[in-house]
């Protein structure tokens, strides 16, 4: 199978959903001209034109509200922020508008609309530009959260996402742009709120999603060097979160560790781990652990970033601790 | 009087004139009422009342196309009165009833009409000025003829969104038109208690954007100046401001002790009542006699009262109602422990 980098899948999903449907298009800063900040869009100008096309002025409120009344009059926009971080300036368009709408007019407004953009850390950005918003959004009634952790998942969830009825919320990662992976060439769709078990084990589970996939693939290696075989589910869709698959799992390992990239306190990982106590109780032979940054701000020095992430030893460290063997 | 206005010329029909006084007379005995029960308890929630501004709805309705849109933030309950709608479904949405335009999930605040081109009424302050400009972006790249009406207090002028929107919508001509109801006071904050620029016709000028100052007690200058506006974007020329100068006789909400006005500007602004002036004009012309006046009176009060019983006797909605209409699919998988 052909391979192809995280960014091209991107691309290639919005390119297949505009060629199919007219009122699909892509707006935000610099997707159109400069061929996106990170080169999602590379050369989508040049086949759809400057009106599906559209470089924004740097107004994410101003725009996301634009799509969010476009999408209400018959459009389905992609609405790109260079950074979700950003798009807290929009969090009210998104929050209050896109997530509301169906509801508050009995059923006559939907938005499908897709919020699309890189999340979480990338580096030495600092605080500020450094940020995981898998569970701010997935706490809202009304939206649905993506989180690709490879091309294959990017490609074929955007699909699904652009052919969403409602909005969707997609987290994508400026360190995810360039990774390569298998993407066939014909068209597929990968449905929403459906976890993938992206490794077989019996040992344990560990719950992830997004770009820390990649450590918990890694750790999972490193593990099973030692007869130790993880089960590795990737969620995929953070709202809705496919709650069956999880239990499931974890009654046949009766252990559980999750990887969030985000900060503890209310998190991804605090619901996963509530759902495990609340299904799966008498199935567990350990406490649910998990690995989240620290609960922090997000550092700007490379030995404090180090620390507060979760990294490959420390994920086998948990497994480990989880299974009593530290 | 009469001498004096006999030879005024008019620029409109006897029809027209009826029409905005039966709409006009509609809203703000509707109003009334809505007043009356909400201090009754017989509603919840935020009821900002429209009393005093009804030119501009009954302006805007005469002025627009048929395929325009509306949109409109939450002192809501006016303008699909004015599209055509019963004022049944407006008044079953105030009680929370499944019979409302809104199914009762919307409430006071939050009107909406897909039939009707009703786009919403909307709660968070300036939030549908970016959605209007979306509305109309879509107008556009469907290639209709079709604008969209964007309404707001003169409070939301004061949001950031509103100069995101005004720069793209004139950088990109969108077929929107701005409309400030302008009644002088967010909530008891007056304009120019809030800006060294008192007149907001100018607060497009530095996007370009022609702006003008309307009387908003004058149904006639509302319909000419949302004509000239809207033909004006129809024809691709891009968004236009109207900053309409009106005037709330009542409260921000029901809730509101108006210490921040006098009772002489108040009394000044009901010397212009919209509803005085249009019942003169039809007088003075002698299109109507005080029994027809009495018959039209008697008929819209029927119809308000129709609106209550409706809405008194139409059901709750059913309790898996609380489950609906959230996505557009029914089987969503929500969290219930």
């Amino acid at each position: 199978m052909r391979t192809i980098q995280f960014r091209e899948a991107l691309r290639e999903a919005m390119n297949e959903e505009m060629r199919r449907d007219k009122s699909v298009f892509l707006m935000g800063e610099e997707v159109a001209e400069y061929n996106g900040a990170y080169k999602v869009s590379q050369g989508m100008l040049d086949e759809f034109g400057p009106e599906r096309v559209i470089d924004t002025p740097i107004a994410e409120l101003g725009f996301a509200g634009i799509g969010v009344g476009a999408a209400m009059n018959g459009l389905r926009p992609i609405v790109e922020f260079m950074t979700w971080n950003f798009a807290i300036l929009a969090a009210d368009q998104i929050i209050n508008s896109a997530a509301k709408m169906l509801q508050m007019s009995g059923g006559q407004f939907n938005v499908p609309i897709v919020f699309r953009g890189g999340n979480g850390q990338a580096g030495q950005l600092a605080a500020t530009h450094s940020q995981s918003f898998e569970a701010f959004y997935a706490h809202v009634p009304g939206l649905k959260v993506l989180t690709p952790s490879n091309p294959y998942d990017a490609k074929g969830l955007l699909k699904s996402a652009i052919r969403d009825n409602d909005p969707v919320v997609f987290l994508e990662s400026e360190k995810m742009y360039g990774d390569k992976g298998e993407v066939p060439e014909g068209e597929y769709l990968i449905p929403i709120g459906k976890a993938n078990i992206a490794r077989k084990g019996d040992a344990i589970t560990i719950v992830s999603f997004g770009k820390i996939m990649k450590v918990v693939l890694e750790a999972a290696d490193e593990l099973a060097k030692d007869g130790i075989q993880c089960e590795v589910i990737d969620l995929r869709t953070i709202r809705p979160f496919d709650v069956e698959t999880v239990i499931e799992s974890v009654k046949k390992t009766n252990r559980c560790v999750v990887v969030d990239e985000s900060w503890p306190y209310a998190s991804v990982s605090s619901e996963v781990a509530y759902r495990i106590q609340r299904d799966a109780f008498d199935y567990l032979d350990a406490p649910v652990l998990r690995a989240t940054q620290t609960d922090t701000p997000f550092p700007f020095t490379p030995n404090l970033i180090e620390i507060a992430i979760p990294t490959v030893g420390g994920v086998v460290r948990l497994v480990k601790e989880s299974l009593y063997l530290v | 009087m009469a001498q004096k206005t006999a030879s005024k010329k008019l620029d409109f029909s006897k029809e027209v004139y009826l029409k905005w006084y039966k709409d006009i007379l509609l809203m703000r005995r509707f109003e009334e009422t809505c007043g009356n029960l909400y201090l009754q308890q017989k509603f919840g929630g935020f009821c900002h009342l429209y009393i005093g501004q009804e030119a501009i709805a009954a302006g805007f309705a005469s002025a627009m196309h048929k395929g325009d849109k509306i949109i409109t933030a939450y002192r809501d309950h006016a303008h699909p009165l004015a599209l055509g709608m019963h004022p049944k479904y407006v008044m079953a949405e105030l009680y929370g009833k499944s019979t409302g335009c809104s199914k009762g999930k919307g409430g006071s605040m939050h009107m909406f009409s897909k039939e009707l081109n009703m786009m919403g009424g909307h709660g968070i302050v300036g939030a549908q000025i970016p959605m209007g400009a979306g509305i109309a972006f879509a107008e556009k790249y469907n290639g209709t003829k079709n604008v969209c009406l964007t309404f707001m207090g003169d409070g939301a002028v004061r949001q950031g969104a509103l100069h995101e929107t005004f720069n793209m919508a004139m950088l990109w001509k969108l077929p929107v038109v701005f409309i400030v109801e302008n009644n002088n006071y967010a909530m008891g904050t007056s304009v120019a208690r809030t800006t060294n620029v008192t007149d907001l016709s100018k607060l497009g000028l530095s996007y370009d954007m022609p702006g003008e100052s309307v009387d908003g007690m004058s149904v006639e200058a509302v319909h000419n100046a949302i004509k000239k506006a809207a033909d004006h974007a129809r024809e691709g020329n891009g968004p236009y401001l109207l900053d309409i100068r009106t005037y709330r006789y009542k409260g921000h909400s029901m809730s509101d002790p108006q210490k921040y006005r006098s009772k002489d500007e108040v009394k000044e602004y009901k010397d212009k009542d919209p509803l005085s002036q249009v019942l003169n004009t039809i007088l003075e012309q002698g299109w109507l006699k005080d029994a027809d006046v009495q018959k039209i009176e008697a008929d819209i009060k029927d119809m308000v009262e129709e609106s209550v019983k409706f809405a008194e006797d139409s059901p709750m909605p059913d309790e898996s109602e609380l489950y609906t209409d959230i996505y557009s699919h029914d089987d969503y998988p929500y969290i219930m422990d």
